[in-house]
């Protein structure tokens, strides 16, 4: 049985924190945030059609492992990924990779990971977590938004690797081939916040960057008459929910690419960049209080139409601050 | 956000032991993280998603004692499944699983529907046909 020394760091969002984590294993000191900047993951996206437990989805983030990719590939991380057919197959697997010291991550869901609190715990199904070893039958988990190392029985881990459901994780686990220990950042920055700028301010979709802002602005302020008062409520709550629950490290990652933006700063010695952290901070208050007020509403339950109007109104001053950040920093010179 | 100003609002979801993460700025304006344990607007959401999640439960356990659907809608609910999740954990069309939620078509399923369903909800196939009064 092997026993590797595994260096657990605390972050906000399973899938920067996973890759952070991964990375400092191997001498690769990438900080939550660099990691979340380089792989773009910054986006929002408003899709009344794809509706989870009947409520139209809302999402401050790219798709679930979309960072994952670009980090290692603008930083040049070879990484071996695999998906399983049988959770026997995936678990000898996992033990095999386990035994030669290797943390290996794996997609999860939070409604079979028992150490969560019962609270957090539906159907999720991209959550990542770490294993880095086993003592005994269980293996030893890092979970990116603990904020200490876990246990987890053989079973339930198979469970949450083989949940059903979209995206069904079918026991997909990958694990670094090679690190390098030295890297270039400037490069992967740049590509990283063109990136974003393109997905925020280009996508010529409605639903999509600041132009998704601006399309739940605007349903939003119909959604009593629409749906009536209950259901607009729990509309409201999963935005509410989408934006500031546990993963995204306050206001829908706005803070979190502050952060890197500040990071990036610093390493690249760009005042420009300084500023504009400054400015997201900025927008981030302004979710921050979109989102206490849209708490109120929902506290209240009171049908009254001002009160959406009002919410739409700030949804669409976050839209118009952070279409200036991002149009600004399109414009830094990398 | 600063970092005095990341929200402590606790309750009881977060049953005690476990803090989120937030990036706030101190007093230079560096970002620095802050855990948290929780947020008032927050917890309203979800415990609201949770009462959602409670009464639908509640409902179907009533129509299932009345006799107007069989326990399978119940346990559904109570495992938070909708129809598309259940049907591909029982390996089933989505229209067969509507069908089952019958109580005249639940009565004559076989035992091994019955086991997958039991299995499913992580139950055994006699709590599956008695649902609690």
């Amino acid at each position: 049985m092997s026993d590797i020394q595994f260096s657990h760091v605390q972050t906000a969002h399973c899938e920067s924190g996973v890759i952070s984590n991964i990375f400092r294993h191997y001498g690769l000191h990438i900080s939550e945030p660099m990691a979340f900047g380089i792989g773009a993951g910054i986006f929002f996206g408003h899709l009344p059609f794809l509706k989870v437990n009947g409520v139209p989805g809302t999402t401050y983030r790219i798709w679930p492992g979309a960072i994952f990719q670009r980090v290692c590939k603008r930083l040049g991380v070879k990484m071996q990924s695999q998906n399983f057919s049988t959770p026997e197959k995936a678990m000898l697997e996992l033990d095999r990779i386990l035994e030669k010291g290797t943390p290996v991550g794996m997609l999860s869901s939070v409604y079979y990971l028992p150490y969560l609190p019962a609270a957090y715990r539906f159907h999720f199904n991209a959550h990542n977590i770490l294993a880095f070893g086993k003592s005994g039958d269980n293996y030893q988990i890092s979970d990116p938004v603990m904020d200490h190392i876990t246990e987890i029985d053989p079973k339930s881990l198979a469970e949450a690797r083989f949940a059903k459901g979209f995206p069904a994780p079918k026991g997909k686990m990958y694990y670094a081939l090679s690190v390098p220990e030295q890297v270039s950042l400037q490069k992967p920055i740049k590509e990283g916040i063109d990136q974003s700028c393109h997905y925020m301010l280009k996508l010529r979709l409605p639903m999509f960057g600041v132009s998704g802002i601006r399309y739940l602005a605007k349903r939003l302020k119909h959604y009593p008459e629409k749906v009536g008062e209950r259901k607009a409520v729990l509309y409201l709550g999963n935005i509410i929910r989408m934006q500031e629950e546990i993963g995204t490290g306050g206001a829908g990652f706005r803070f979190m690419y502050a952060a890197f933006l500040q990071e990036a700063a610093n390493l690249l010695q760009k005042e420009e960049l300084g500023v504009l952290s400054q400015d997201l901070t900025r927008v981030g208050d302004l979710w921050r209080n979109f989102a206490f007020n849209a708490g109120r509403v929902c506290k209240n339950r009171a049908v009254n139409n001002v009160s959406y109007g009002e919410l739409s109104e700030m949804l669409m001053q976050c839209a118009a601050e952070e279409e200036l950040v991002f149009k600004r920093l399109s414009k830094v010179k990398l | 956000m600063k970092k005095e100003e990341v929200p402590q609002d606790g309750n009881n979801m977060h049953e005690g032991t476990f803090k989120q993460l937030f990036y706030a700025t101190d007093n230079e304006g560096k970002y620095v993280p802050v855990t948290s344990v929780g947020w008032e607007p927050e917890n309203v959401a979800m415990q609201q998603a949770w009462e959602e999640v409670h009464a639908r439960v509640e409902k179907a356990r009533q129509l299932v004692l009345s006799g107007e659907i069989s326990p399978i809608s119940y346990y559904m609910e109570k495992n938070i499944m909708d129809l598309a999740l259940l049907a591909s954990y029982v390996s089933k069309f989505q229209w067969q699983v509507k069908r089952h939620m019958k109580p005249a078509v639940f009565k004559n399923l076989s035992e091994r529907t019955l086991q997958r369903y039991a299995a499913a909800f992580k139950i055994t196939v006699d709590e599956l046909k008695h649902i609690k009064e």
